[in-house]
């Protein structure tokens, strides 16, 4: 095994030949903000965010897609970087509805926790309001469209984890959308499995489990009824 | 198939040819204007006249002189061409009449019009002269003989170098060195290696590449050819979308048609070289003409591009090396390899080799497609060859490289058109669209149109193209609509900033180009709409 | 050093940021001996007077009153801060503007109508209830806005940290915790 050795930030460090300058980042304890990107599936260089500048380089590039190389200089903190990644994240609150109140994310979303590192605490341009729809066909998972960002790491975690093929992207632009199949209802997908590695891969709180909402607090009282027969009727039947 | 059956199929051709021909433009532009129906009225007209002993009626590709079309050209009568403009089916009668001296009133157009006198082909250079649909056609000009030789006389890396001496660049936009890039993909280590031809031209105004597609199907599949040969490739594909039926379906002919002689398919000329072309039919996705989407394409996957490197060249097609190119690089190669690397860059400036097609439109009075060398003053292109602006109003602008390129005020008319020139105007060459605006234009306006149209074709992948360019459109449209500040002003300028150096790829990139150039020459037009900021900071400054 | 003079107001939102401000308990009495609140849904103050030194917004622009009252404002005050999300994004109130830019008069038919167990009749007589506005807009969209203060609503410890910067004359800053959506 060949190792490279560059610097990060100022930091010199090294890392296994063909590693990306995120995976030698992260090793070396240094936080390149993420989106898109996902352990254990390929990445994209989607989201930018994770936009880095090498000296001697024009164009800024992707730590998630960019091989180590011996002798590279790389930034990952600067003004104009923090610049670019605020915008990026105003760019996807304005485009989609993300009413973190009422969010079954709140709290718990990537969306939210980079915003906040970047000190983002407004959104200069101006609110889209797409109409999106929810899918809450499937028995155990909800799909909410306004809240996604289309960062496909359910679609990688559905073909590349589980295989199933479930997830896609259809449309084009603003107009992408994570789909299930051919653009059917989730509840009569016959790919899916259930396993349930999109809810586990989405940032946000575009995908999630049923029953998590306020108004889907239903409480299963069956339980209570079973125990009190056992004990006082000896009865075991469910 | 050997040389010696190239040549006895031409000189056949040539022998059965008839005194006198009557050509008739058969590209999309005249055939929206039913030249199906004029050719048809004209062999009606030959036979009932009684000509049929010396006239035929050629099907051509595009003349160029799109504007004037339908285009007919007869050949044999005088010395020089004689071309009728603007004719309609039921003129048939008239022209055939005009054959044996009969007069008539009928539109004549000049062939030493600057628009034609002033251009150079090479890649046009059969455009409205050969049937493309006929390889007879083809060979008899001398198709073909240029793999012939590559493949018999020259070495793969002799081919590689007389590409590179000809110092031809890449004619899909970024202008890189084709020779460089076929040099490459020609290392690259790989067993199985591609060849892609890039015929996914989208650009609003441009149609270089589907009247070359159109005109000479066989020009692009003998030099597709010659690339593989040279690369190693035994496998093309052209991808071309699917709003050029007429290209389609001519490359289609001339597939069949070369695998049928034995110019494309297993051991060509007796070599051991095989090389199959196949077509792919793009959805009509504009991101697709970026390589890395085409090549996902190809694949059959969601057309959206990826980070590079990996290059196509190390890594393409199905992983593979893979050498992609526009039409009209390929278009270029048999002249390259027939008059030798050095006759070519004899032709244009220092940097920027040959000749260029472009799409000649918008507020100018002759439209159509022109092939220039490079380096010619953008003012006789517009002025001299494009004949200025209608109804004698002054030319603002000019616009060129489509929605990622730039707007050229008048001012700088006088630059030579090349790449590097071009560029410094804060402009591109681009594929060849050249949009000529008069000053009715409004340039927010313009600037607009093309970030909806970015926005529109944005895949949506990468958030600075998907949900900038709509922020960009919206800040325009506020902006027209008078409701906009100097704040809102400095937030677009602030985008277009963001949009071109975070993007994934060529698209999101180069979007902001017709708002940072409209910026750059017309900015009072911007500041002219923009409203005071009456609840700004400003007006709290005092108590 | 003379006192501030503070304002807060109330625009289309459900109070809470208020009753998260009222929250601030033993600070409020802190509060009281360095400003004076001279405008507030908790006083009973008629006109937005002039000359106001930091104004609180709860609320997103939702009617041509919010609207009306916000150029006042603007324009009678020194520093605006967007209190709570609602002012902030728009939050709750603008999720309405999904339905499209004439969706104020299906809103009312929403909750006037469709759903009236009694007289169901829409509000229309003027000068009642103020017309809705096309669409719901946070605070900054409108006018221009100094400071932001997030959350739904913003804890009081969040409004004590953004206040105290402000009376001492500073840009305030939020980091870490204290700077959150929802």
């Amino acid at each position: 095994m060949s190792a490279r050795t560059l610097t990060i930030d100022g930091k010199q460090i090294s890392a296994e030949k063909g590693a990306s300058v995120l995976q030698a980042a992260t090793e070396a304890g240094i936080k390149i903000p993420t989106l898109c990107h996902l352990e254990g599936v390929y990445d994209v260089g989607a989201c930018r965010l994770c936009l880095v500048e090498v000296k001697g380089i024009n164009k800024l590039l992707p730590a998630c897609t960019t091989r180590v190389a011996e002798g590279i200089e790389v930034t990952t903190n600067s003004e104009r970087l923090n610049k670019y990644r605020r915008m990026t994240l105003e760019l996807l609150f304005a485009e989609r509805n993300h009413v973190c109140a009422v969010c079954v994310a709140n709290g718990h979303c990537e969306l939210q926790s980079l915003a906040y590192g970047l000190g983002l605490d407004h959104v200069r341009y101006d609110y889209i309001f797409p109409r999106w729809e929810v899918d809450d066909t499937h028995r155990l998972f909800g799909m909410d469209h306004n809240r996604c960002i289309l960062c496909t790491r359910c679609v990688r975690s559905c073909w590349h984890i589980e295989g199933a093929g479930t997830k896609n992207v259809a449309g084009r632009g603003a107009k992408s959308k994570i789909i299930t199949d051919l653009n059917q209802k989730w509840g009569d997908s016959e790919s899916c499995t259930e396993c349930g590695k999109c809810v586990m891969s989405c940032p946000t709180g575009a995908l999630f489990k049923k029953g998590s909402a306020v108004g889907e607090s239903e409480r299963d009282r069956t339980k209570l009824e079973f125990i009190v027969n056992a004990r006082e009727k000896k009865q075991w039947n469910a | 198939m050997q040389i010696e059956d190239l040549n006895a199929i031409a000189e056949k051709h040539i022998g059965s040819r008839k005194k006198i021909i009557v050509r008739t433009c058969m590209s999309a532009g005249c055939m929206s204007s039913r030249a199906d129906a004029i050719k048809k009225n004209l062999e009606t007209a030959v036979k009932e006249q009684g000509l049929d002993a010396e006239v035929e009626v050629r099907r051509v590709g595009c003349m160029g002189f799109c504007g004037q079309g339908p285009l007919v050209g007869i050949d044999g009568v005088k010395e020089k061409e004689i071309l009728f403009e603007h004719i309609k089916p039921e003129d048939a009668n008239a022209i055939i009449a005009s054959l044996k001296g009969v007069e008539s009133n009928l539109e004549i157009g000049d062939p030493d019009h600057p628009f034609f006198a002033k251009q150079t082909k090479i890649v046009r250079a059969n455009g409205g002269i050969i049937d493309p649909e006929k390889i007879e056609d083809y060979i008899a000009i001398g198709g073909y003989e240029a793999l012939h030789n590559a493949l018999t006389e020259m070495q793969p890396a002799q081919v590689v170098e007389e590409v590179t001496k000809s110092g031809l660049r890449g004619r899909g936009g970024a202008g890189f060195p084709t020779g460089l890039k076929w040099g490459t993909v020609a290392k690259s280590p790989g067993a199985k290696k591609y060849i892609i031809c890039n015929g996914d031209e989208g650009d609003p105004g441009a149609f270089m590449d589907r009247s070359v597609l159109e005109s000479d199907p066989h020009l692009v599949l003998e030099g597709m050819a010659i690339a593989a040969y040279a690369v190693g490739a035994d496998q093309g594909f052209l991808y071309v979308r699917a709003e050029y039926p007429l290209a389609i379906s001519r490359l289609q002919i001339a597939i069949k048609q070369a695998k049928a002689l034995g110019l494309l398919g297993a051991g060509i000329f007796e070599t051991p070289f095989n090389f199959n072309v196949d077509i792919r039919i793009g959805a009509g996705a504009f991101v697709c003409g970026e390589e890395t989407a085409l090549m996902m394409s190809v694949e059959g996957k969601r057309g959206t591009p990826r980070p590079r490197p990996p290059f196509p060249a190390e890594s393409g097609l199905f992983g593979c090396p893979t050498l992609i190119n526009n039409v009209e690089s390929f278009a270029n190669i048999t002249a390259i390899i027939k008059k030798g690397g050095d006759w070519y860059a004899s032709i244009g400036t220092e940097k920027s080799k040959g000749t260029k097609v472009f799409a000649l439109t918008g507020k100018i009075n002759n439209t159509g497609l022109i092939e220039v060398p490079m380096g010619i003053p953008l003012r006789q292109i517009v002025e001299e060859m494009g004949g200025g602006a209608p109804d004698g109003r002054k030319i603002k602008s000019v616009q060129t490289g489509g929605p990622s390129g730039g707007c050229i005020p008048a001012e700088f008319l006088d630059t030579p058109v090349d790449f590097e020139s071009l560029a410094k105007l804060g402009s591109i060459m681009g594929s060849g669209g050249m949009v000529v605006m008069d000053d009715t234009t409004n340039m927010v306006e313009i600037a607009k149109f093309y970030m909806e149209f970015c926005k529109d074709e944005s895949c949506g992948k990468c958030i600075p193209c998907r949900a900038g360019t709509a922020q960009m459109e919206n800040l325009l449209n506020k902006i027209i609509a008078r409701q906009a500040t100097q704040r809102d002003l400095a937030k677009l300028e602030e985008l277009c900033d963001m949009v071109k150096n975070t993007s994934l790829c060529g698209l999101g990139q180069t979007a902001p180009n017709p708002v940072l150039s409209t910026l750059k020459y017309f900015r009072n037009e911007y500041e002219e709409l923009l409203q005071p900021d009456k609840f700004g900071p400003a007006a709290t400054a005092t108590k | 050093m003379e006192r501030l003079k503070i304002a807060t107001v109330w625009l289309g939102g459900c109070a809470g940021c208020h009753m998260s401000f009222l929250d601030l308990d033993e600070f409020l009495i802190e509060l009281a001996g360095k400003v004076d609140v001279v405008y507030s849904p908790i006083a009973d103050v008629k006109e937005f007077p002039e000359g106001v030194d930091v104004c609180l917004i709860e609320g997103a622009v939702c009617n041509v009153d919010n609207l009306e009252l916000l150029h006042k404002i603007r324009a009678r005050s020194k520093v605006l801060v967007s209190f709570g999300d609602c002012a902030v994004t728009g939050n709750v109130p603008a999720m309405r503007n999904q339905f499209g830019i004439d969706n104020a008069d299906n809103v009312l038919q929403r909750a006037y109508v469709d759903n009236a167990q009694f007289n169901p009749v829409k509000p229309t007589t003027d000068g009642i209830v103020p017309a809705l506005l096309e669409k719901v807009q946070p605070v900054h969209e409108v006018v221009h806005v100094e400071f932001y203060l997030p959350g739904c609503p913003p804890p009081a410890d969040r409004i004590k940290a953004l206040m105290v910067q402000v009376l001492e004359g500073k840009t305030p800053k939020l980091e870490g915790a204290q700077l959150k959506f929802g």
